[in-house]
């Protein structure tokens, strides 16, 4: 489907993505997970077409985005991170004029177009001008822009950032919807969203590729044990000694006390030493708030992956 | 080609669902109205008096109607047109819509033209107009058809230079104003380029001479078609819309 051969980028002596290689497989959605600075954009904008590359190659379908970049490119639905939009357009225009750029044949072009708006549920706002619609319908407008020509390829650049909760939901069941038909690269710096979505996950940090696997396999490379976040109302050394001595708890310490609610980070092996921790604590007569486990944060997968500090984008 | 038409289609639509073509209208239509008729008044005026002020046999619409008036249309231009090409790119940096026009299957000169081309419409409709001030005029008296249509095809040659430049100072820049000033200074320089042979001779003033505007539009003005008056426009608008598909496949 998509081949990309030791991509790289340089700007002046700054290498923002760095011999970078790697295939999709038909169907299937990859994610591309990095803080920011990566070079996640960098590499998406390259893959389009949009910025030329310093180095490396790019195929789609066997087609060079270099010799044939107008037939690669029509193989291509790309949503960047800002979505590309005429606030002062109708939603319905703004797609015809995306569908006769993508040269959608004048006969197909109004199925495509109601298509796309179906499927990204827009029919109630088809004659509304984009200018006035919210950022979860802007970013609907920008998916169906992406899926009007019913591309083999689909890019999307942080589909999700800066969706409320409940457009993250919708707007992750429309690219998992997506899948199959298309295959589909997404960027994201959120773990557990590349884990919801995405079927591989190609982690990249300062513009080199890290690791290519599914988001279980990255997961269990790192951890060996869950953290656990205990809040309880009680004494909360004599709850950490009574912890500590269960088997399956490596490490048990209290992190904060006050009120009579005392709060604890436990390192526990499994789900049984998870139960067991619940059960005495109640026995013990403790007030269990909370029990929660601590999600690998995608700083800690990297701190474990590349076994280096992080770089100074990663912590802004 | 399809690409090219979109891209005009849309222009068009942006012109005229937001208030900018119109405002480009409304003042050309006033200014050029107001201009016309004080060139009017004051002809008719010399007519009468038999047009002794100037010292000359007679009154003649041509030098003393037509060319003032093509001049100043073309000033107008030179304000007006700024704002018509401003946008054109610096927008679209700033919307982040480079990005869709560079990621489709559309060659970077099919959507320079389409920009060209869909601000050329508007150029026109300003020329029509115009033309129908000139055409009132030609109702009632005569005007000869050679030196008018030589005038709107130098305005329109001027006006297509000032659009291919201002394309490409605004696909320089996200920033609409920094576009709009760049524009207008660069015509402006343009337009007084040829005072440097009010006051020198040699080599560069001669330079400066053949780089002016204005000294080219005189022809026109004047209702003479001069080969090196078409070339000097000819390659002002292929130079100008080369630079801004140059810059297409450069910029980020």
């Amino acid at each position: 489907m998509l081949e990309v051969e030791h991509l790289t980028r340089r700007y002046g002596p700054i290498t923002a993505v760095d011999d970078i290689s790697f295939q999709t497989r038909s169907g299937e959605i990859l994610g591309f997970l990095g803080p920011n600075g990566a070079g996640k954009t960098t590499t998406m904008r390259m893959i389009t077409g949009y910025l030329p590359p310093t180095a490396g190659e790019v195929r789609i379908e066997g087609m060079g985005l270099r010799r044939d970049p107008l037939a690669a490119k029509r193989k291509i639905g790309y949503l960047p991170e800002l979505p590309p939009l005429y606030p002062e357009l109708t939603v319905r225009d703004y797609l015809r004029f995306v569908a006769r750029l993508r040269q959608v044949p004048p006969r197909e072009r109004n199925n495509a177009v109601e298509r796309a708006m179906g499927r990204c549920a827009l029919s109630d706002v088809t004659g509304r001008v984009i200018g006035r619609l919210s950022k979860g319908y802007r970013q609907r407008v920008g998916i169906a822009q992406a899926i009007l020509h019913n591309p083999r390829l689909l890019i999307f650049d942080e589909p999700t950032a800066g969706l409320d909760p409940r457009q993250i939901l919708e707007t992750r069941e429309l690219i998992r919807s997506l899948a199959g038909d298309h295959t589909v690269i997404l960027s994201t710096h959120i773990l557990s969203e590349a884990a919801n979505t995405c079927q591989r996950v190609i982690i990249i940090n300062r513009g080199k590729l890290v690791a290519v696997d599914s988001p279980e396999n990255l997961t269990r490379r790192v951890k060996q044990t869950d953290t656990l976040l205990i809040e309880l109302r009680g004494a909360g050394t004599a709850a950490q000694a009574l912890i500590a001595h269960l088997s399956g708890v490596s490490k048990a310490e209290l992190i904060g006390e006050q009120e009579g609610i005392a709060k604890l980070r436990v390192e526990s092996k499994d789900l049984a030493t998870r139960e067991a921790i619940s059960r005495v604590l109640v026995q013990g007569g403790y007030g269990l708030l909370e029990l929660k486990e601590v999600e690998l944060t995608l700083e800690e997968i990297f701190l474990s992956l590349t076994g280096s500090s992080l770089p100074a984008a990663a912590s802004a | 080609m399809t690409g090219m038409w979109a891209i005009i289609r849309k222009e068009w639509k942006s012109y005229f669902v937001t208030p900018a073509a119109y405002v480009v209208l409304a003042l050309f239509a006033v200014i050029a109205g107001f201009f016309f008729y004080s060139m009017l008044a004051m002809f008719v005026m010399q007519s009468l008096g038999g047009g002794g002020m100037f010292g000359r046999g007679g009154v003649d619409a041509q030098t003393m109607l037509l060319q003032p008036f093509f001049f100043d249309v073309a000033i107008l231009l030179l304000f007006l047109l700024p704002m018509v090409t401003m946008r054109s790119y610096a927008e679209e940096a700033r919307n982040g819509t480079l990005e869709l026009l560079k990621t489709v299957p559309v060659r970077r000169l099919e959507v320079v033209l389409g920009k060209f081309l869909a601000a050329f419409g508007l150029l026109i409709l300003l020329l029509v107009i115009a033309g129908l001030y000139v055409a009132l005029v030609a109702h009632y008296g005569k005007l000869g058809f050679k030196p008018v249509s030589a005038g709107f095809l130098g305005l329109a040659l001027l006006g297509a230079a000032f659009l291919a430049l201002g394309l490409f100072i605004s696909s320089l820049t996200r920033s609409q104003i920094v576009a709009a000033v760049g524009t207008f200074s660069l015509f402006l320089l343009l337009w007084v380029a040829d005072w440097v042979t009010s006051y020198g001779s040699g080599h560069v003033a001669q330079l400066f001479s053949y780089l002016s505007i204005t000294s080219h539009f005189r022809n026109f003005a004047q209702g003479v078609l001069d080969t090196k008056d078409l070339v000097y426009y000819l390659s002002l608008i292929v130079g100008g819309l080369f630079l801004t598909a140059r810059r297409m496949e450069l910029a980020e």
